[in-house]
């Protein structure tokens, strides 16, 4: 009985899981699309038609089983870059990814530099 | 070493002056430009009247088509539709409307009222459809060829500017 019991709450914690995890990844979904017809809103910010109808065809992706990447790649496609908050690395934004890591390492450079050669002169 | 890192300041600035004025010069609205040139594809418009639905195969029968998404609630729409009733007499041209989000007997009066310039009705009540194609406002219209790709893409009501340049682009053969 007891074996039953946990075998039961199991189940229902595995099921309220799965549907959390779904959850999470729709609203993180929502979060990176721009709403083309609102200023600086991403789709989960707004209730417009344009949003709300753009959150159903999420959902219908998602329940055909459409891995994130996809969905963003169906968008794109039908609405350029543009819809994506966080867009995929190409020739006209790579300088955008890779600028913040190359202003690290000269950073990184000038900082060494600084304290090798205050320690020459100490 | 340290003429290195001024080069690199220098550099830096110049950078970043040159990051502004390209972004300040930048069109800032959201364009449908690139949409020019690609191919549409799993057409499926369902029919306005009935069951039937307009595919991929079906654009093949005309050289060139104007896809329409309209509303009888679209007051814009209104304004467009005097240029897709001389449209419709073209020979090169079939304009299949797509009917957003509206209800079917407020189409059928609007239609009734102005005109129906239309070869094919399909219906997007939900808006669903219309995302395959891009649209996110009413009115919109798509000019394809007959391999469907897209020659020009127009938002918001057609003007006058707007029906020469189909005109155009049919007649061009």
């Amino acid at each position: 009985m007891r074996f039953k019991i946990l075998l039961i709450i199991f189940f229902l914690n595995l099921n309220i899981n799965l549907h959390a995890n779904e959850l999470v990844e729709e609203s993180k979904i929502h979060k990176n699309l721009r709403c083309l017809v609102c200023q600086g809103q991403s789709i989960a910010d707004s209730n417009s038609d344009f949003a709300l109808t753009l959150k159903m065809v999420v959902k219908d992706l998602i329940d055909q089983g459409k891995a994130e990447e996809e969905i963003y790649s169906f968008l794109s496609d039908k609405y350029g870059d543009w819809i994506l908050y966080k867009p995929k690395i190409n020739q006209g934004n790579f300088l955008l990814w890779g600028l913040p890591y190359l202003a690290l390492i000269i950073g990184g450079v000038i900082i060494v530099f600084l304290i090798r050669k205050s320690s020459k002169k100490a | 070493m340290q003429k290195i890192i001024k080069s690199i300041i220098v550099f830096l600035f110049i950078f970043v002056l040159l990051v502004f004025y390209n972004s300040l010069n930048r069109e800032t609205n959201y364009s449908t430009d690139y949409l020019v040139g690609n191919k549409l594809t799993n057409i499926n418009l369902k029919s306005f009247d009935d069951n039937k639905i307009y595919t991929s195969e079906d654009f093949q029968k005309s050289r060139y088509t104007l896809i329409n998404f309209w509303a009888s609630w679209c007051a814009p729409c209104r304004i467009e539709h005097p240029y897709l009733m001389q449209l419709s007499k073209e020979k090169n041209l079939k304009i299949i409307g797509v009917n957003f989000k509206d209800k079917k007997i407020n189409a059928s009066k609007f239609l009734n009222e102005l005109g129906n310039p239309y070869y094919y009705m399909a219906k997007d009540t939900t808006g669903k459809q219309s995302v395959n194609f891009g649209i996110y406002g009413i009115p919109e219209s798509i000019l394809i060829d007959n391999e469907t790709i897209v020659l020009k893409k127009f938002v918001g009501p057609l003007n006058e500017q707007n029906f020469n340049d189909i005109k155009e682009i049919i007649n061009s053969l």
